[in-house]
């Protein structure tokens, strides 16, 4: 049995590092020793790795390899903007991919099972996240792009950070008046309409056509409406969301209501139950992977509807005015602030929809365990 | 003399479809007794699951007249006259299997107290105690099907309406279901009418067998199958059996030619 069990990432992290040597030292800010040191952190890592480990060790070498090394080179930015020699991406990208190796060890063979399953599912996607991060500060600290295009992550933390009370302040507009509001009106009228328009069929008859059309009217044209009708304040982007997010619930309620089978609704008819006995029994139960698709939509409609809303006129607070308006002053910094919050808030929002469609609708093929 | 319960008389039934009209059901006459054991057999298109959803009011004939327990179809279904068991055992999947029996006992509005004691009775019935939490796809399709008879029982109709209800199971499973629906129906004497495409089958469990032959659906013959209560899956091999089999077979070749 041979001493090493090569794998591609670690070779390639290998050359890559003695690639990097060529250029010594990595940076302006980095002594030649210092560039020196990362180098042999990482050719380390990549050589240990590659023996005859446990798994678990060699992922703790892996990690201390990758995140080492890329700590140092971070680190090695101060005060160096811009002047980062190839020999720095070099070891970046052997760090990297270090890291690369860290995931496929933790990812094994998919056979885990319980807890270690779960350890890894939540580790996988975490590491994942902190090397994008991770190349995004070096990358654009270490090769100077400008500020106005791409902020480094740190900046927009550190934005993030010391703009908390306006963050807070956004979100209080954005999403728990404008967003919340409109998501919950649009998203019941919907419902409501749909459980209707069942019962009453000229009722569907006449309102999908004009539901339709309604639909495809673009957000930017009525946003500026609804501004004139409702006023500057919240409740204007609460109406442009209620638009958007009414269809989606009360096409797919509707396409729901028609899931059951023939040979269930045959079974309630031998029963002698009514319409609403049928509906509350079957109808709604099976329409329910529908309803909760269009919950998803609407999470996401309704956000962006909210946030694009502002553009048209707001009080000087919400998510959408801070963008719009710190574009114009360059800061993009804030912008960017503004956009994780957006991205972490939807995200939430989603995976929240997420967990309780599995708890309700844990019938369904796709869930049943 | 026992109770006509389910009388048809010169029932016709044509489906209206964009090939012209399909004349599903002709000049159907049949008298049920209670307490029998009807089998309706016949090659597929021959009208046999037709005529049973028009007792059950799930179709309207569109001539002729149909009476069940001495009411129109329509009334008695909402009367809950009858327990009507479909091709697949079509069990609610947010529902456990207890919570699928007493489906039809919430639709009729009986207590707690009722239901539960009537969902405890039927699934012993069927030989499915234990299995009261579980979901119905977490259980065969026999243990499926047997649940799906349960519930039929539990609404304690008179008659029992069964489509095709082994059709889509293996033979043993078949078999076995077979021989506990023989000693269920002598039980709770029930009037049942049951709907098969197997001959045997229809032997092993009638008292009397109805041969329909398609394109129009109409009764070709009447069968009585005189095999008394108590039958053992090994009646099959006894030559009474057989000559009541053989006497099925030739009915349905003379009503129905496979040439056409």
């Amino acid at each position: 049995m041979s001493l090493f069990r090569p794998n591609w990432q670690a070779l390639a992290a290998l050359l890559a590092t003695l690639l990097s040597l060529t250029a010594l030292p990595y940076t302006a800010g980095m002594s030649a020793q210092f560039s020196l040191a990362v180098a042999v952190l990482l050719a380390a890592g990549a050589i240990v790795s590659m023996l005859r480990l446990a798994a678990g060790l060699e992922a703790l070498v892996l990690l201390v390899a990758s995140f080492g090394a890329a700590s140092m080179l971070i680190a090695g930015l101060a005060g160096a903007t811009g002047t980062a020699s190839a020999g720095y991406f070099a070891s970046l990208v052997a760090a990297w991919l270090l890291g690369w190796r860290l995931v496929t060890v933790l990812s094994g063979d998919g056979s885990r099972t319980g807890q270690t399953a779960g350890i890894v599912a939540i580790t996988v996607p975490a590491l994942f996240g902190i090397w994008v991060l991770i190349l995004w500060e070096c990358i654009v600290r270490g090769a100077g792009v400008p500020f106005v295009l791409l902020p480094p992550p740190s900046a927009i933390g550190l934005r993030i950070g010391n703009s908390l009370p306006i963050l807070a302040a956004d979100f209080r507009q954005t999403v728990l008046k404008a967003v919340l509001f409109g998501y919950v009106v649009g998203s019941l009228t919907g419902f409501l309409v749909a459980i209707l328009a069942d019962r009453f069929r000229f009722f569907a008859n006449g309102l999908l056509p004009v539901g339709n059309m309604v639909s495809a009217l673009p957000m930017i044209g009525i946003a500026p409406v609804m501004v004139i009708w409702f006023g500057f304040d919240w409740q204007s982007k609460a109406a442009v969301v209620i638009v958007m997010t009414f269809f989606p619930m009360l096409v797919n309620t509707l396409a729901g209501l028609a899931a059951s089978s023939d040979m269930e609704r045959d079974l309630m008819r031998t029963y002698g139950a009514g319409h609403w006995q049928v509906l509350m029994k079957l109808r709604l139960h099976a329409a329910m992977p529908f309803i909760f698709n269009a919950l998803k939509i609407n999470s996401t409609l309704a956000l962006i509807g909210a946030i694009v809303a502002e553009f048209f006129g707001t009080p000087i607070v919400g998510m959408g005015f801070r963008i719009s308006t710190e574009v114009g002053r360059m800061n993009l910094d804030m912008v960017w602030a503004e956009i994780a919050l957006a991205a972490v808030v939807g995200s939430l929002f989603y995976g929240a929809l997420a967990l309780l469609e599995r708890t309700v609708t844990f019938w369904h093929p796709s869930y049943r365990r | 003399m026992p109770e006509t319960v389910i009388s048809a008389q010169n029932l016709d039934l044509t489906f209206e479809t964009n090939d012209g009209p399909v004349h599903a059901l002709k000049d159907i006459t049949l008298d049920i007794a209670e307490g029998e054991f009807v089998s309706l057999i016949g090659p597929s298109g021959c009208g046999k699951t037709t005529l049973l959803r028009v007792i059950a009011d799930l179709e309207k004939p569109t001539g002729g007249t149909m009476s069940v327990n001495g009411m129109t179809p329509e009334q008695a279904r909402l009367a809950r006259a009858y327990g009507y068991v479909f091709q697949q055992a079509a069990l609610l999947p947010w529902r456990t299997i207890e919570d699928n029996v007493g489906l039809p006992l919430e639709v009729m509005g009986l207590d707690r107290a009722t239901r539960t004691e009537r969902i405890r009775s039927n699934l012993a019935l069927v030989n499915l105690a234990g299995f009261e939490k579980k979901f119905p796809w977490q259980l065969s399709g026999g243990m499926q099907q047997r649940a799906s008879i349960a519930r039929a029982l539990a609404v304690e109709p008179a008659m029992l309406l069964m489509d095709e209800p082994f059709g889509a199971l293996d033979e043993i499973v078949r078999d076995h279901l077979n021989e506990q629906l023989l000693k269920l129906w002598a039980k709770t004497k029930k009037t049942v009418v049951f709907v098969t495409h197997s001959i045997p089958e229809a032997v092993f469990l009638s008292t009397r067998i109805v041969v329909m032959s398609p394109r129009p659906g109409r009764i070709h013959e009447i069968i009585d199958c005189d095999l008394g209560p108590d039958r053992p899956l090994d009646i099959r091999e006894t030559p009474e059996f057989l000559k009541i089999a053989h006497q099925v077979r030739e009915g349905l070749k003379a009503g129905h030619s496979y040439d056409e």
